[in-house]
């Protein structure tokens, strides 16, 4: 007897003390730690916890966490859903599902990696910007492309590169004029219709008047100033920006001459810039990595990783939905609907829900991928819980009463799924 | 005709083929792209696209692998992610057989109540022990030790390993046991000469899942390691202090991938099977 209850400690010792210590013991002092302060020393009962909604940085991560929650599991699981359907009865069923399976085996950090690397707003670096410009470029948005190349004829007055466009460092209000002179353009790719380049007349009230033309006199001439036998550039695109934002875009002329008309009296301070779409190029900078974006762009790398493992586990799913039942089911006269209905759905719905719950539960605790694909500037708007504990607890402030509350937090989130799992496997265990 | 038989008829339809193989083409653009990105030359990399190595192959350099490997601290740090990945998947799946067994085929009192406890801590985040852990480390000198990592990984995947295995051990043939106790095999001898070897399948699954899942840790270290980093901690921090530093984060990223995708390219079915077994019956 006594042999028995050793044996029996024997096998279960190991994993009892790995559990009590690491597991069972940490939760108990966590929710304790969180009751006190920064120190540990004072007991603070649950100010902790109206810190946490209190603090903006915490809440910002509460409802990043709240989108996640709201969107992720929910997707993944679709795609996974559709995947795993479409690709049911395709020759090539195994090659595919590796393909999308795949990231799962890379680290979500060095996921992240390549999703910081794939997001750069710059349409020559960043794959995703790229894509959109070629989609853009294929269906002819606006092909504005007079150019195909050129540079400021007076560099430490105009700054930009044919990807920004050029913009003339002037600080420019209503009436004033801007010049945008362009060399290294060869003459042959002057556009058709080109004239004799007019230097803007002067002020002009309640608008911004300026020439965009080729600033280059064969045998000398001075840059900067419209001189005999230098062509404007009709159809350069040329932009009004205050703040970062577009507020007119406008053609130049033949001469080369173009306007904004209509400001502000004394409005601005305006930018001109002599659009990249002049030279072929499409701006198309969407920032990803910038606050706005930012938790969609770490979502989007997260589902990446996600869906196949999403698309596995309902594809083995569907195989196991035995054939025998369905044909039973049809032998007895039920409609494909019902079949699908009665039959089909049922035995789908432990899987889906298997998955979903899966989801919901890692996506609560989502750390890794948003510390690698958020640059420190967008820190803070891609926070969430997990991530918001980490650096409260080790990331310099070390407020370890606040870290615990977070840990908390996140802990009652997840109970529900933890009930849920409890259920489900008394429910198919008896 | 049958839903999934009219589903299947569309499906071999040439618009959605090519759909599913521009899918699939999509989902390996990522990894494709670190890849030519870390072949770039480090003078391109902040200007160019990873698509232009693509285009023009003769571009490809290994400097960048070539630099890595040079790089002391990264690759002391891939040594430190082999011992910490082995070493814990080791032990877990030790431990978890012994348990996952004892709770199928051994009785004992509250055996049933104290597997729906397993079950529970299933779902407790990690997060809710780092800051006792810490502490306790600092206390036992295990704070930024290999063993340190190694345990705390062991003790967060046994949840899912005795899930794993118990699930595996019920299904073995009663008669087999019966047999081998009425022979007078002692429970031990039991396990290690006949269940063991049996269990192989599910402890491979469970290895590898484990083996894959700790290579990949970051929080942990970053929590628990200053000096003994392994490679993700590593990576970040150089992503951390330089930011831009693609040409050296890149190349190394793509070797740490390279470990866990040798494995799951080797295993890839044992794998699925393996989240198969924890998930659905």
């Amino acid at each position: 007897m006594i042999r028995r209850r050793l044996t029996t400690a024997a096998f279960l010792a190991p994993a009892g003390l790995f559990l009590a210590i690491w597991l069972v013991y940490p939760t108990l002092a966590t929710v304790r730690r969180s009751f006190y302060d920064r120190t540990g020393d004072t007991f603070v009962g649950l100010r902790n916890y109206g810190d946490v909604f209190s603090s903006d940085t915490l809440v910002r991560a509460l409802e990043n966490n709240a989108l996640w929650v709201a969107v992720v599991p929910a997707l993944v699981t679709a795609i996974g859903l559709v995947l795993a359907v479409l690709t049911e009865r395709i020759r090539w069923q195994v090659a595919f599902r590796l393909a999308v399976f795949m990231p799962m085996a890379i680290s979500l950090f060095a996921a992240g990696v390549i999703w910081r690397i794939m997001d750069d707003q710059d349409p020559s670096r960043g794959t995703l910007n790229a894509s959109i410009q070629a989609v853009q470029q294929a269906f002819g948005g606006g092909d504005q492309r007079v150019l195909e190349q050129g540079r400021p004829s007076q560099p430490q007055l105009v700054q930009g590169s044919l990807r920004e466009g050029f913009t003339p460092r002037q600080v420019l209000r209503a009436g004033d004029t801007a010049a945008i002179g362009l060399t290294a353009i060869p003459p042959a790719q002057v556009p058709e219709g080109a004239r004799q380049a007019v230097a803007p007349a002067g002020a002009e009230p309640g608008a911004i008047t300026g020439v965009v033309w080729r600033d280059f006199r064969p045998g000398g001439g001075t840059p900067g100033r419209v001189e005999a036998g230098e062509l404007g550039i009709p159809g350069a695109t040329v932009q009004l920006r205050r703040g970062g934002r577009t507020e007119q875009t406008v053609q130049a002329g033949a001469d080369g001459r173009f306007a904004f008309r209509g400001l502000p009296p004394g409005g601005g301070p305006y930018a001109v810039t002599l659009a990249p779409a002049t030279f072929g190029v499409q701006s198309t900078q969407v920032n990803w990595l910038g606050p706005k974006l930012i938790t969609p762009a770490v979502m989007i790398a997260y589902i990446w990783v996600w869906a196949g493992f999403a698309m596995v586990i309902i594809a083995a799913g569907l195989a196991a939905i035995s054939r025998e039942v369905l044909e039973a089911a049809r032998t007895d006269g039920a409609t494909e609907w019902q079949v699908f209905r009665r039959v089909t759905a049922p035995m789908l719905a432990p899987v889906l829900a298997v998955v979903f719950i899966t989801m919901l539960i890692n996506v609560l605790k989502v750390f890794d991928i948003v510390l690698s694909v958020a640059p420190a500037s967008s820190q803070d708007d891609a926070n969430v819980i997990a991530l918001a504990m980490w650096r409260t607890s080790f990331g310099g402030v070390n407020d370890f009463g606040l870290g615990s509350a977070l840990a908390v937090i996140l802990l009652l989130l997840v109970l529900p799924a933890l009930a849920l799992n409890v259920r489900r496997f008394k429910r198919e265990a008896v | 005709m049958t839903a999934t038989a009219r589903i299947a008829r569309l499906t071999r339809r040439a618009p959605v083929q090519l759909l599913l193989g521009l899918i699939a083409l999509a989902w390996l653009v990522p990894t494709i792209g670190l890849l030519c990105t870390s072949l770039l030359p480090p003078g391109l990399i902040s200007q160019e696209g990873w698509w232009k190595v693509a285009a023009e192959p003769s571009l490809a350099t290994f400097d960048n692998y070539r630099a890595v490997f040079d790089n002391e601290q990264l690759t002391q740090a891939l040594w430190v992610t082999v011992q910490i990945s082995v070493g814990n998947t080791l032990i877990l799946v030790l431990v978890s057989a012994l348990a996952g067994y004892a709770f199928a085929w051994l009785e004992f009192p509250g055996r049933d109540a104290l597997f729906v406890v397993v079950i529970g801590l299933l779902v407790v985040p990690l997060q809710v022990a780092l800051i006792p852990i810490f502490g306790i480390y600092q206390r036992a000198g295990l704070f930024d030790t290999v063993l340190g990592l190694i345990l705390f990984h062991v003790a967060f995947g046994l949840p899912f390993g005795i899930f794993l295995m118990r699930n595996f051990f019920v299904g073995i043939p009663k008669d087999l046991l019966e047999s081998a106790r009425i022979d007078g095999a002692s429970e031990l001898t039991i396990f290690f000469r006949l269940m063991l070897p049996l269990a192989l399948p599910a402890i491979a699954s469970l290895a590898i899942f484990q083996f894959l899942w700790t290579w990949n840790d970051l929080i942990v270290a970053l929590t628990f390691a200053r000096d003994t980093q392994p490679i993700t901690v590593a990576i970040f921090s150089q992503l951390r202090q330089f930011g831009s530093n693609i040409e050296l984060i890149a190349p190394a990223a793509f070797v740490s991938m390279l470990i866990p995708l040798a494995v799951f390219f080797a295993f890839q079915r044992s794998f699925a099977r393996g989240l198969l077994a924890g998930s659905v019956k």
